[in-house]
């Protein structure tokens, strides 16, 4: 267990020690339910309070634009149905791509049974949307785009500022959600100069705790409350908060951006010492890189020809190397990866395809002993 | 300073026991798998929530597939409502509920009006009650949901579940609970309450906030609540909360273990606070039945007095109570709850509500009472009220 090579950090991280240090303090000293008004009330407010100026600081916007939620999920599906259903009225057009998060793709199915249209823009070769046909299929009922920033299983980089600038020339009352659960903290996110209006995080992709994400929702967005009850959140999510998560999740997004840029060459460094090693034992041909290239080097999704991903990465496992197949929330599925198939790969690449994601606690050291594994492992599982 | 400080807020949230803390702190450090990856430490997660499943499932004498994490008792409410209110809504739109439920009730209620649905709302008597008979007679051809709170958060009443229950069930109507201030009070079994969905929320009942849980009986038509992944069985897309299922379900089970010993020294509290309260101050009434109510649960009307400023002077003696309800603690207006029973406006605004926990004590109770009632002559002597009051009964 302590040997463990664990190389799915966009499935979830480990906690940082600080952050469990910062949880198991304000569980053990500050219970008081936020909402109450004597002290102990007061002390979990502050927390709060500091926790929502934290995050609001990473993100560059106002702590009062930032509404905790249970995770990522609740984010994205508070998005969507919030801003389809508060906008119903002015119009049911939605739209969205091919390669998002099940979290973003379900919603959108979902919305269809309640009479929204609900469109699916394809992507290029790389894993990007096409922005050209995207822009095409916004018209004036349109009243929210949905895109994802950096892709889970790829990593592919959304070129937001181009796309959120044509979407505006569009249809400038088109509300623009981007799901940055895989963005935040790993790449700069500054939504002052970003233009969107909703934007969903979590914390443990993070190093953070699971059960804690967050929405940012730019003043004045119309937008349905999630959870209707007690008030909190502004009225727009009701429900005792999660001090010491929300906490954790603050300390974790502080921690992660004061080093974003030493995580960012870090997992540069790690991408590049695979890449290197197995250019020069598998050769080209030998072996395919499947995220594009600019993407984030923290993910690497990559295939072997003739050898099956699961089979892959069960030997792997074996020795204490930890990788997937995509999306974890899909990998119980055994079902083709939806986003590779969008990039219109060949089956032999997405059959075999595995995703390496790095953070910034792995080292060179674990690149090298993952990239020798690999050289005696796939030579023995080549099924021709 | 070193004040004294005394807890008594225990229905607004509790303490996490060092327990249930300890289960949890594996699966915040290297147990961190994501519950959905295939390899040993997502299974190792996996493992966990089914074990918690498990757990909870034997508690309420349900089935584990039975069983579905929320991130709040405020999100098991909302899911229960709307999800059962949508899935049911070719069949009908009457939904009916109390008076007296929490916010978390009411609000997704309001919100399903708003939408088209019509509310019936069942008054209560004066200790809280909602009768059965009431219930009967106001079950229409299109209701799809009944929603009654087992026991309430201001004044703890406890309702007659089982027959309410077993009324909806006569008519085949769906009938959910709001049990997040009962369990861990009463021994709360699903199969002989007779309900189809319930409520509950870990930090309750000395576990973790930020999780909760609701009990789908098999078979009752409910509406995913998160769209995504496959988790919960496609209900509740996420991943899953492993430390809080964790904590919670140790809690619960702790919670079960001891429940009867704990119920006592509630109740000898409660008894001790309400005898002694009676006894040294005037004017006083005390809110909801004073047997049928929760064991921890104690709330007050002391006439002539701002109920605020009364919780203010007794923060300052370290004594940490409640007006009513957390969540509304921050509003002006009298609890929804006391209006209902028949307090006027002017009663509602002096209420105190003492929730107990494990490690108060007969001190503590005593404590309490000399402060109440320092405090309570001191406000009343400003109160012009009161003053009035003391002149007419001369006169």
């Amino acid at each position: 267990m302590a040997d463990i090579i664990y190389f799915d950090n966009s499935a979830t991280t480990k906690v940082y020690p600080e952050v469990m240090n910062e949880m198991n303090r304000i569980y053990s000293s500050v219970f008081g339910n936020p909402s109450s008004l004597h002290r102990l009330g007061n002390e979990a407010e502050k927390i709060l309070t500091e926790s929502r100026e934290i995050i609001a600081e990473t993100l560059r916007v106002s702590p009062n634009e930032i509404f905790f939620t249970s995770g990522g999920t609740e984010s994205n599906n508070w998005a969507i149905k919030g801003i389809a259903r508060a906008n119903k009225k002015r119009g049911k057009h939605i739209i969205t791509s091919a390669a998002e998060h099940p979290s973003v793709l379900e919603c959108f199915n979902y919305l269809i049974s309640e009479g929204f249209s609900a469109e699916i823009s394809g992507t290029d070769q790389s894993g990007l949307l096409d922005i050209e046909s995207f822009i095409e299929k916004i018209n004036d009922d349109t009243v929210l785009a949905s895109f994802i920033l950096v892709n889970n299983e790829t990593g592919a980089i959304q070129k937001a500022e181009e796309l959120i600038a044509a979407i505006r020339a569009k249809n400038k009352k088109t509300a623009i959600h981007i799901d940055a659960v895989q963005a935040y903290g790993k790449i700069p996110l500054n939504l002052k100069k970003l233009d969107a209006d909703i934007v969903s995080i979590s914390a443990h992709k993070i190093h953070g705790p699971k059960g804690c994400g967050a929405l940012y929702i730019k003043e004045n967005t119309r937008i349905i409350p999630i959870l209707h009850g007690g008030g909190q959140e502004n009225k727009y999510r009701s429900g005792t908060e999660n001090v010491p998560a929300i906490w954790g999740f603050a300390t974790a997004a502080k921690i992660i951006h004061e080093n974003i840029e030493i995580n960012r060459n870090k997992v540069k460094r790690l991408k590049s010492i695979v890449i290197s090693e197995l250019d020069k034992y598998f050769g080209s041909g030998g072996y395919f890189v499947n995220s594009p290239e600019d993407s984030y080097e923290g993910i690497l999704n990559i295939s072997f020809p003739n050898v099956k991903a699961q089979v892959l990465m069960q030997h792997l496992e074996a020795e204490s190397i930890i990788v997937s197949t995509g999306s974890a929330c899909s990998s119980r599925k055994n079902v083709q990866s939806h986003v590779l198939t969008a990039m219109n790969l060949p089956r032999e690449r997405t059959e075999g395809a595995i995703r390496i994601s790095f953070s910034g606690m792995n080292t060179e050291d674990e690149a090298l002993r993952f990239t020798e594994a690999l050289k005696s492992i796939v030579p023995k599982i080549r099924y021709r | 300073m070193d004040r004294k400080l005394i807890y008594v807020d225990h229905a607004a949230t509790t303490y996490i026991k060092p327990e249930v803390l300890e289960a949890m702190k594996p699966y915040l450090t290297e147990l961190y798998g994501n519950p959905s990856s295939i390899y040993y430490l997502g299974r190792e997660s996996k493992k966990a929530i089914d074990e918690a499943r498990s757990q909870i499932a034997r508690c309420l004498g349900a089935q584990p597939q039975e069983i579905y994490f929320t991130g709040s008792g405020t999100e098991a409410d909302n899911w229960a409502i709307k999800g059962a209110a949508y899935a049911n809504r070719k069949k009908g739109r009457h939904i009916i509920t109390s008076a007296i439920e929490h916010h978390a009730v009411l609000e997704p209620v309001e919100f399903l009006r708003r939408e088209g649905f019509e509310v019936t709302y069942l008054p209560v008597d004066q200790n809280g009650f909602v009768n059965p008979a009431d219930l009967e007679k106001a079950i229409r051809p299109d209701t799809i949901l009944v929603s009654i709170m087992y026991a309430n958060n201001e004044i703890g009443t406890i309702q007659p579940i089982k027959e309410l229950a077993g009324i909806a069930k006569n008519k085949g109507v769906i009938f959910h609970t709001d049990a997040v201030q009962a369990m861990g009070n009463i021994r709360v079994n699903v199969m002989d309450l007779g309900v189809d969905l319930l409520s509950m929320s870990a930090h309750k009942f000395y576990g973790p906030k930020g999780v909760g849980c609701l009990y789908v009986r098999k078979g009752v038509q409910l509406e995913g609540f998160m769209h995504g992944g496959a988790q919960e069985r496609k209900k509740r897309a996420g991943t899953e909360n492993v430390s809080g299922i964790v904590g919670m379900a140790a809690a619960l089970k702790l919670a079960y273990e001891n429940i009867d010993r704990y119920n006592e020294h509630l109740r000898k509290l409660s008894s001790r606070l309400i005898d002694k309260v009676f006894e040294r101050i005037p004017h006083v009434r005390l809110n909801g039945d004073r047997h049928k109510r929760l064991p921890g649960n104690v709330n007050f009307s002391f006439e002539f007095i701002e109920g605020e400023s009364l919780l203010l002077m007794l923060d300052m003696k370290g004594v940490q109570a409640s007006s009513g309800s957390a969540c509304t603690s921050g509003s002006l207006d009298p609890s929804h709850v006391l209006l209902a029973i028949g307090l006027p406006h002017e009663i509602a605004h002096g209420s105190l509500r003492i929730t107990f926990g494990e490690k108060n004590t007969e001190e503590d109770v005593d404590y309490i009472v000399d402060c109440l009632e320092e405090i309570v002559a001191k406000l009343r002597q400003m109160s012009p009220l009161y003053e009035d009051f003391v002149k007419r009964n001369k006169g």
